[in-house]
């Protein structure tokens, strides 16, 4: 495990740069929108990586409250926050991409909408994390991710209707992609959630050590309180 | 303790209950028997409520195990009545109103168990009062009343006497008593002992999240050098 | 009513007694429903055909904001006097309190309702060109949708820091397919413009796994502690 890290990060590093590399030299330009569609190549991948996260979020969230076991907690925080990271880059590359191709800022479309939906739902999620001082706060996120996850599929469903009744411009282009572009998509595909598996594992590896110190230093205070009259000149380890 | 020829009302094992970084017990074992008369003593801190409120079921504890009569805390709800120091009352109602719903949550229907309770502390059932505008030591006496209504086995009672006059305090120690002697389980944590020095069976002393000592008289256990 | 337990029917008479007894909560709610919709009215200016148009959208933004102050009252009460221990001590099921809190914020809101309605229809001049019934449906399907989800949430937050704040920032999210329902239905029925069946259909699904994924949960979240 201690070595599967570090190797791990560089080849993602080296897979990183590979896929920016395609992204933005070989892959061929568009020809209706220029060189700004290679935003696609990091706003799709990131938004897949950001729902693969939050679905991890989910399953460890379930997991806790059946086995309530401090690891899974773990997990599913470190999932909700790389996730809402990667949520708020194709937020944020969204209207980058939409501004100089369509002339306007934001675009309702399911996609981008889901997203924005899913990433309200999420910050909430950690600020509920955040602010509950109860010793059952893993329970309490638990619960809020599970509402969360069910309201998923009403939000594609409102959404994809409404944009039946009013269409409006379809970020990611409607048509098929070009073979040439189609790799260089895929690749970024793979790279990103390799990339976003890192980023919560390297979270997680550092919540359960974090948790661990917690666990340690009340263990001294019960032990040191434990004896009557501890000395002040005792050292602390 | 064990050994005793009664058999135990509360059983405690390995109790451990931590907020955050705080542990408030640390591995309290314990037990309690039928029809005994037990105040907790303790500093603040000591664990004294957290222990009170993993038994009446409302904490839940980190580890460990609570036998309330064989059955677990939430098994045993209809068993326990549970006092705190705030009323547990609604403000707006009268006694017997008051009553009136928390009877529905045993099941009871009736007002006589109701008015029964109410007498049973000295007070009077048709009194038309809003509980708000009770002195705390009436305010004590009807959340009694409350917590005895469904006459469970074993009552929890958290600081019942806090901000009561000593008079009333008396008084309600001496029903307590006879409850007791009638064959309900007493369980109290406060921090004014004195009066129930001579009407308590046992003083169970918790320091740090531990029962330290339990003692029949009201004499401080030995520290330890 | 007879659908309901005895725990639940009575935990919901005792609710509405309660605030009819006081009425603070409900004057204070109604005065400030009566003025969202003045404050509306003078942004969003009533005479321009737009407004019209998006009236929906005002209307049930302006419930959800009332919805969002109702609902932090329901448990204030409970948490006053501690009352709310005093329910989970008895063997009374979490879920019954929950469809009782459910039912009687449903009914509080549902007065509110019942006069900013009115006021935004003199206001704005507002003509159903669909049938009638069907706003009374989308507007029970609506309510129930912003209550259910606004109860539960108000539960969990109970045990947060900024409790008042927290409400709002967990329920909106969770909340923007139904509104979003709401809108687009009443829009579509005031115009007369199609057929609002599939948001009364989605409307209905989100009641009923949000209703039924709160009855499987209210009780880990109650005793949270």
């Amino acid at each position: 495990m201690k070595r599967t890290f570090p190797i791990l990060a560089a080849v993602t590093a080296l897979l990183l740069v590979f896929g920016t590399y395609q992204a933005l030299v070989v892959a061929p330009t568009e020809r209706t929108m220029g060189d700004v569609q290679r935003i696609f190549y990091y706003h799709v991948p990131s938004a897949w990586t950001a729902f693969c996260l939050f679905f991890v979020n989910l399953v460890a969230s379930v997991i806790y409250l059946i086995r309530r076991n401090t690891s899974a907690d773990a997990l599913a925080v470190s999932a909700a926050e790389t996730g809402v990271v990667f949520c708020t880059v194709v937020l944020v590359t969204g209207p980058l991409w939409a501004r100089p191709v369509w002339g306007i800022w934001w675009t309702w479309d399911m996609r981008l909408t889901s997203t924005l939906v899913l990433w309200l739902i999420y910050v909430s999620y950690l600020l509920l994390r955040r602010f509950s001082d109860s010793a059952q706060t893993p329970v309490l996120a638990a619960v809020l991710a599970i509402f969360g996850a069910l309201d998923v599929p009403l939000v594609y469903f409102s959404i994809w209707f409404f944009r039946t009744q009013h269409p409006q411009p379809v970020m990611g282009g409607g048509g098929s992609l070009d073979p040439r572009m189609l790799r260089v998509f895929l690749l970024n595909l793979a790279v990103f959630t390799l990339y976003g598996a890192l980023l919560c594992w390297g979270r997680y590896r550092i919540e359960v050590m974090r948790r661990q110190v917690e666990e340690t230093r009340a263990l001294e205070a019960l032990l040191d309180d434990g004896q009557a009259g501890s000395s002040p000149a005792r050292s602390s380890r | 303790m064990t050994g005793s020829s009664n058999p135990a009302a509360i059983a405690v094992r390995g109790l451990v209950k931590q907020f955050g970084r705080f542990a408030a017990l640390r591995g309290v074992d314990a037990e309690f028997s039928v029809g005994k008369f037990y105040v907790v003593l303790g500093d603040n801190g000591a664990g004294k409520t957290t222990l009170l409120r993993s038994l009446a079921g409302l904490a839940q504890p980190n580890r460990g195990e609570i036998s309330i009569l064989g059955q677990t805390p939430r098994q045993a709800a209809s068993l326990i009545g549970y006092m705190a120091h705030p009323s547990l009352l609604y403000d707006e109602f009268s006694g017997l109103e008051n009553l009136r719903y928390f009877a529905q949550l045993y099941g009871i229907a009736s007002d006589e168990p109701c008015a029964r309770a109410i007498r049973s502390v000295g007070l009077d059932p048709a009194l038309a009062r809003p509980v708000g505008q009770y002195s705390q030591g009436m305010r004590q006496r009807m959340s009694l009343a409350r917590a005895i209504l469904h006459d469970p086995g074993i009552l929890f009672l958290d600081e019942p006497f806090s901000n009561v006059d000593v008079q009333s305090t008396r008084g309600m120690a001496t029903l307590l008593r006879g409850m007791c002697d009638s064959g309900k389980t007493i369980f109290l944590v406060t921090h004014q002992a004195t009066v129930l020095e001579g009407i308590a069976d046992e003083f169970v002393w918790m320091r740090s999240g531990l029962i330290v000592a339990r003692t029949a008289t009201l004499t401080p256990p030995q520290e330890n050098a | 009513m007879s659908l309901l337990s005895p725990v639940t029917r009575a935990t919901l008479l005792k609710d509405i007694r309660l605030e009819w007894r006081s009425k603070d909560a409900l004057n204070s709610m109604l005065f400030f429903s009566l003025l969202v919709v003045v404050i509306f009215s003078f942004s969003f200016d009533p005479n321009a055909e737009e407004s019209r148009q998006i009236a929906p959208g005002l209307i049930w933004v302006a419930f959800l904001f009332s919805t969002v102050v109702a609902l932090n009252q329901t448990w204030a009460r409970e948490l006053r006097n501690h009352a709310l221990d005093a329910y989970r001590v008895s063997p009374a099921s979490p879920n019954s309190l929950f469809l009782a809190k459910t039912l009687g914020n449903f009914l509080f809101v549902t007065v509110l309702e019942a006069l900013m309605a009115p006021l935004f229809v003199v206001f704005y001049n507002l003509r159903s060109i669909g049938p009638v019934w069907q706003l009374l449906l989308i507007g029970v399907l609506g309510t129930f949708a912003l209550v259910v989800n606004g109860t539960f949430f108000a539960a969990l937050s109970l045990r947060t820091r900024m409790r008042e704040i927290m409400l709002p920032v967990i329920l909106f999210p969770v909340s923007i397919p139904a509104i979003q329902a709401m809108v687009e239905a009443t829009h579509i029925v005031l115009t007369g413009e199609g057929t609002a069946r599939f948001w009364i259909v989605l409307l209905l699904t989100y009641d009923v796994v949000f209703t039924t994924a709160s009855l499987a949960l209210f009780g880990l979240i109650l005793n949270a502690e």
